[in-house]
């Protein structure tokens, strides 16, 4: 009697056939770019600016043939989805990087052939710094997001914490006036909604995603009562915060195009340059965050190894709607100076994709955010550029990408194992 | 370290799963804790571990009185823990599950992970265990993870250590390794509770027993007992497991497998070129170690997973890309390994369940609407003829005793039409008096003619039902012998031993 | 050892007096009856702490703390009194026909409610999270719009053409999402969610694109025609009212989704699915295929409730038509159970508070409190501890919580 070898067969791994998802859905984006934005697009003068008038160092602008210009990043595209193509065949997959690439070449595309002839030409500086002051609540709110799926509680919630922070700091700020005073009481009115959403979740294990829709739902319900039985009566007094001042960073600011883009914004917009990076960091590298995941992933294993479950899901969802209700606030004394109804419209649901999107890692999850900021203002932009422009399918676009992301990722990507079960402790 | 555990009793509601229990662990030795499936034995450890509060009693450590109130309590005072399901979060390394609860910490709470991986090697190279520190443990065997759930306890300075049911997932050679493993802590100081309802293990290692019944300590028996005499004790009875059945009157082969190939989720391929058919009239049981692509086969068999290559005819008709509707209308029966997953739904009634696969045709359908009449006089009927025990047919599924759910996947697959029945793990989970019902049942089913599939992983079960045995190792099946084969032979094989 | 000597396990019962009366305390009647009371109790607080006069009053409540009283309670007497006249009975009406109309726009309002309603319970009872049916409105809105306004046929049968072309178009939408769940695994809720930005943004670009649904005399803003006389559905009960045919729409659906549900074999299929999927797969299921029948079936009702909204009205059409059904019938399938005869009660309520809105807003209450007592009543409904811990009710017996916490207890302990 001898013991059977093991040979290929008994438990080893078939490789799975190649995919061509990628590979096509970037030969069909890049032929659009090419053929219609190129071949039938337009012809005529396009014009990037690069520094806003009032800059130390003036870029010179650019001017160039849209054709041109759509032909050849068009060319350059359907070089890129034919790579993609060549490493499907040889059964291997594409680049994040590549893809990433793509992105940012067809939007100079898309960019380009929206401005033609117009005399404004395409203001870097504007679009890109409104990418990103209009992505904060998103990426704030997603950062709320990873906080929670994290731990293994998953956070329907997000629209409603975003516009409680958005109400509490517009009215506190206005009533104290003092706009920090109105950003701190942001975060605790959006934390206190956040114990809610815990403790029913954690301690009463009422369905996570049903108590995340009605925490909503209670949320612009009151919301809207106060705006109209309460707000509008005065709203001089009550509603009317405005803004934090910009705060321009010596030297940074001065860099061309970045400068002004990163480093002549609100307390807002640098509060997420520290909370993206301290959030990654405590997540990958601290002993914090590998308690956390472990919540997220197995909590009965986390449990036998006394970590506390409950206590680390409770203040974890707390602490992210915390810094939901920062995104909130950055809605009103962040950018537009006062609340409106429903103001965050629906973000808090764009948050929740953005944190599929971004696989529910800090650095992509932005990086998500800023591609539906980017979408936002491209569609104001779009309008002004080129009116009779169909804004309605260019807004569709970012919905589109992220329902081709989330059915393209499913299966690969998987989910914080835990995420959405409660756990009870026998 | 001393450990004494003084009449811990634990409730759930009417249920007393502990009741009044006993116990005393000296340094350095072996205590088995026997019993059977439910008997009380896990309640207890948990207990123990901090991860329930004992209604009654106490726990002494050295004489003096402890109480955990969580398993950092439990772990802080020297009580390490392997469950019987690993505690291991499968994306984690080895390092951070190792480390987990107790990290070693740099600056502002940073994780020293190279800390952690010298402290994985240096237990592993003590112990002979040769477990790479940064492997993910989703992608080690079984048997290795059940060393890191060990290496987990000791690198906290684990002076008792609790084996749940360690046996259950390993091959009977990984089980002598473990055994070995055992004897080596226990030399070094390490105290073992060892719990188990496996009277050979046991009675290899055992220092001292004691076994539970119900939720009692019914005897400590000497570790040289006989192995009869430690059955009887467990399940308070004589016990006879063998069936009374006459010879098989071998009919026509109905099940004819050829050269399967199946591939689980992650295309791992879990069953390889296997090949048997089972002949009417005759109970075929597949053995092995749990893990050993058994699931994979019974899921392919019923068309649940798709087939990578190969054949599986029924009566002559080809079912290799039906459907699971299509093998069900062809006459197979299907009882599943885990009825709660997949045999039953727990929120319907009894009369719901009795229906499941029978939804789309007569007697159940009236056209497209539910014929509710007789719908629930079959379910009287079944609940009858095998014996549920319930109020009513209206009762959920989910508030009937593990037994007697059983009894409602097997009275569903068994009044059906059949050709074929192919039995999972039939009676995971069951307590005896149920298990010698279905036994009954299965082998009436093969005495009225039907072609019998088992598969189990209980060596006992196999032997009390199978007319010939095919044991299945890493996908393949090894060999197919007959019923009069040794265990010692079958264990082997398991190993993945040849004939 | 026969097996019927071994003790049978039989879960353990309360004594029968015990075990009723806990029934009934915490039973859903009970419960429901509370939520609902609690519900309006905190709207009541909400009207009075900001209501004005209420707070001038009790500024000076030293002076006149009788006056400070009766200015709260005129207050919600005012508002619920309001609410009552705007969607009951106007007790105030000069004859019966203006007294019992504002029980007929309730029923009016109601009408789309329970159709979407009762789309969105039936995917939750598949297993399900769709909050879809805002974007299935919106496309089922387009296809009787271009139906009702682009298309001209014979009365009824133009109408009859135009409810089928919106059920159709929301049914496409919804078999998307469908086969997306079932072939890729997407998690419904954020395709449901994007799905719905997509439709608005598709319904506004129809609408705003002449060759599609802008009106003939259309200009910048996104607005269709009128739909033709002949797709329109009628008044129900003469020129007095504005009820209309929608109301028999509604009471089809409510019927059909009863009967599918809890005679048919397709809702016993629906309801293993969503009970326990893997034990319906090896029932002989096809699962995914289950998914992509229900969420194309739920759409079919949220198609209804389009229907409903594009063809009852005499001028054109906006987005705004939409009015926030789709989302409202997420909190109207919970707070119905999911089942028939809950979805109508809850259907009916909400459009109570609707149809009394514009009352209140007369009365100088602003109805958006009705947000408030709406959204509480439904959070109280669907997490039982808050209104057990708030009334002190006794926990149910072995039934559900315990059992979820026995359940998983056995799981730990084995």
């Amino acid at each position: 009697m001898s013991k059977i070898e093991v040979t290929p067969g008994m438990f080893s791994k078939v490789e799975a056939k190649p995919s061509f998802k990628t590979a096509i859905t970037l030969l069909s984006s890049a032929l659009v770019v090419f053929v219609f934005f190129g071949l039938l697009g337009k012809a005529g003068d396009v014009k990037f600016v690069w520094s806003d008038k009032r800059e130390l160092i003036q870029l010179p602008q650019w001017v160039i043939s849209s054709t041109t210009l759509c032909l050849t990043v068009g060319g350059l595209l359907l070089a890129i989805a034919a790579v993609s193509l060549w490493l499907a065949i040889r059964e291997k997959k594409t680049p994040v990087w590549l893809v990433a690439v793509f992105g940012l070449l067809a939007m100079f595309a898309l960019l380009g052939w929206l401005a033609t002839g117009a005399t404004q030409g395409v203001q870097m500086v504007f679009i890109l710094s409104n990418t990103l002051v209009l992505a904060i609540p998103l990426i704030l709110g997603g950062m709320a997001g990873i906080m929670s799926e994290r731990v293994g509680v998953v956070n329907i919630a997000i629209e409603g914490q975003l516009l409680t922070g958005a109400f509490v700091s517009s009215v506190v700020g206005t009533m104290t006036g003092n706009l920090y005073l109105g950003l701190v009481s942001a975060m605790i009115a959006s934390g206190l909604l956040s114990m809610a959403l815990a403790s029913l979740a954690i301690k009463y294990l009422v369905d996570q995603i049903i108590i995340g829709v009605l925490l909503n739902v209670l949320v612009i319900g009151v919301t809207n009562f106060l705006h109209s039985a309460w707000l509008d009566n005065d709203s001089a007094h009550l509603n009317f915060p405005g803004t934090f001042d910009k705060i321009s960073i010596p030297f940074l600011s001065d860099i061309p195009v970045i400068g002004q883009v990163l480093f002549d914004n609100r307390i807002t917009v640098y509060l997420m340059f520290i909370i993206v990076p301290v959030l990654w960091f405590v997540l990958f590298r601290t002993r914090l965050g590998l308690r956390a995941r472990a919540v997220g992933e197995h909590p009965l294993a986390a449990d036998t190894v006394g970590i506390n479950v409950a206590m680390t899901r409770f203040w974890w969802v707390t602490i992210g709607g915390m810094i939901a209700g920062l995104g909130g606030a950055a809605l009103t004394i962040g950018n537009v100076g006062s609340f409106g109804r429903e103001m965050s419209g629906g973000q808090g649901f764009i948050a929740l994709a953005v944190v599929i999107l971004g696989r529910w890692q800090p650095i992509y999850v932005t990086l998500s955010a800023l591609l539906f900021g980017f979408t936002i203002i491209l569609r104001i932009w779009a309008n002004q550029v080129s009116p009779g422009i169909p804004v309605d399918l260019i807004t569709m676009v970012p919905y589109l990408v992220t329902l081709v992301a989330v059915a393209g990722f499913a299966g690969k990507v998987k989910a914080p194992a835990a995420s959405g079960q409660p756990y009870i402790k026998g | 370290m001393k450990l004494e555990l003084r009449n811990i009793t634990k409730r759930f509601g009417a249920l007393v799963a502990n009741d009044q229990i006993s116990l005393t662990l000296a340094p350095g030795e072996i205590h088995s804790l026997l019993g059977e499936n439910g008997a009380g034995k896990s309640t207890l450890m948990n207990v123990l571990y901090g991860l329930l509060q004992p209604d009654e009693g106490e726990i002494l450590i050295d004489d003096k009185p402890v109480s955990f109130s969580g398993p950092g309590d439990a772990m802080a005072a020297g009580i390490g823990m392997v469950h019987q399901h690993f505690m291991l979060i499968p994306v984690f390394t080895v390092a951070e599950n190792v480390v987990l609860g107790h990290e070693p910490t740099g600056v502002l709470g940073t994780l020293d992970l190279p800390a952690a991986r010298k402290l994985v090697k240096e237990i592993s190279d003590r112990f002979g265990f040769d477990i790479d520190p940064d492997a993910k443990i989703q992608d080690l065997p079984v048997g290795a993870q059940q060393r890191v759930e060990i290496i987990k306890s000791l690198a906290r300075n684990a002076k008792i250590l609790v084996l749940d049911e360690p046996t259950a997932v390993l091959t009977p050679q990984e089980t002598d390794e473990l055994m070995q493993i055992m004897r080596d802590l226990a030399k070094s100081g390490t105290s073992i509770i060892f719990i188990t309802h496996k009277l050979r293990e046991v009675q290899q290692v055992s220092d001292r027993i004691t076994v539970i019944r119900l939720g009692k300590v019914v005897a400590s028996p000497s570790p040289k007992a006989s192995a009869s005499e430690l059955a009887s004790l467990m399940v308070g009875r004589e016990v006879d497991l063998n069936v009374k059945r006459k010879a098989p009157k071998l009919g026509a082969e109905t099940l004819v497998i050829e050269n399967l190939t199946v591939l689980d989720d992650r295309s791992h391929q879990m069953v390889d070129g296997v090949s048997f058919s089972v002949h009417d009239g005759e109970v075929l049981a597949i053995a092995g170690v749990q893990g050993n692509g058994q699931t994979e086969l019974a899921e392919a068999i019923l068309g649940l997973r798709k087939i990578h290559s190969g054949t599986i005819h029924v009566a002559g008709r080809d079912l290799t890309k039906s459907t699971v509707r299509e093998v069900l209308e062809a006459g197979l029966g299907y009882i599943p390994e885990d009825r709660k997953k997949d045999g039953l739904v727990g929120d319907f009634t009894i009369a719901e369940n009795l229906m499941l696969d029978g939804s789309y045709s007569a007697p159940f359908a009236k056209g497209v609407q539910i014929d509710f009449e007789a719908r629930d006089r079959i379910a009287n009927e079944l609940i009858q003829e095998f014996d549920i025990r319930t109020p009513s047919a209206e009762t959920l599924a989910k508030q009937l005793s593990g037994g007697n759910q059983q009894k409602v996947v097997v009275a569903r697959e068994l009044s059906r039409e059949l050709k074929v029945l192919v039995a999972s793990q039939p009676t995971r989970g069951v307590d005896v008096g149920s298990i010698e019902f279905i036994h009954e049942q299965i082998i009436a089913a093969r005495d009225s003619g039907k072609s019998v599939l088992i598969i189990s992983t209980e060596l006992d079960e196999v032997l009390a039902l199978a007319d010939r045995i095919a044991v299945m190792y890493r996908g393949r099946i090894v060999g197919i012998v007959d019923a009069k084969t040794t265990r010692e032979k079958l264990g082997k094989m398991m190993a993945g031993i040849a004939a | 050892m026969t097996p019927k000597k071994i003790p049978s396990e039989i879960p353990a019962v309360d004594s029968k007096a015990n075990s009723v009366l806990r029934e009934i305390m915490s039973g859903d009647p009970v419960r429901i009856g509370l939520s609902i009371l609690l519900g309006f109790f905190i709207g009541a607080v909400f009207m009075v702490v900001f209501n004005e006069d209420v707070v001038k009053s009790w500024s000076n409540f030293g002076a006149d703390p009788s006056y400070a009283l009766s200015t709260v309670w005129w207050t919600i007497q005012d508002g619920y009194g309001a609410l009552f006249s705007g969607s009951v009975f106007n007790l105030g009406a000069d004859n019966f026909i203006d007294g019992i109309r504002p029980l007929t726009e309730t029923l009016r309002f109601a009408a789309p409610l329970i159709m979407a309603g009762l789309g969105v319970a039936l995917t939750f009872r598949v297993g399900l999270f769709n909050i879809g049916a805002t974007g299935q409105i919106m496309v089922g809105l387009a296809g009787a719009t271009f139906v009702s306004t682009r298309l001209h046929m014979p009365a009824i049968i133009h109408m009859l053409v135009a409810v089928l072309a919106a059920v159709l178009c929301a049914m496409v939408w919804g078999i998307i999402v469908g086969i997306l769940k079932a072939r890729t695994g997407a998690h419904e809720v954020i395709v449901t969610i994007m799905m719905n930005y997509v439709a608005t943004s598709l319904f506004t670009f129809f609408l705003r694109n002449p060759g599609m649904l802008l009106e003939a005399s259309g200009g910048g803003t996104p607005k269709s025609d009128h739909p033709d006389g002949t797709a329109k559905l009628g008044a129900l009960l003469g020129p007095d009212f504005n009820l209309h045919y929608g109301l028999i729409l509604a009471v089809l659906a409510v019927f059909i989704y009863w009967w599918l549900m809890e005679r048919s074999t397709f809702g016993y299929r629906f309801r293993m699915v969503g009970h326990n999927a893997t034990a319906a797969r090896a029932a002989g299921i096809k699962v995914e295929n289950t998914f992509i029948w229900a969420l194309a079936i739920s759409a079919a009702f949220a198609g209804l409730a389009a229907a409903n909204q594009g063809l009852s009205l005499d001028g054109g059409l906006t987005t705004s038509i939409e009015a926030g059904i789709g989302f409202d019938a997420i909190t109207v399938a919970l707070l119905g159970g999911s089942r028939a005869g809950g979805v109508v009660m809850a259907g009916l309520l909400f459009g109570a508070f609707k149809a009394g809105s514009s009352s209140m807003q007369f009365a100088g209450v602003s109805p958006e409190v009705l947000g408030v007592v709406k959204a509480l009543i439904v959070l109280f409904i669907a997490a039982p501890p808050i209104i057990r811990a708030l009334y002190r009710l006794p926990v149910p017996g072995p039934k559900i919580y315990e059992a979820a916490k026995k359940a998983k207890e056995a799981k730990v302990i084995k």
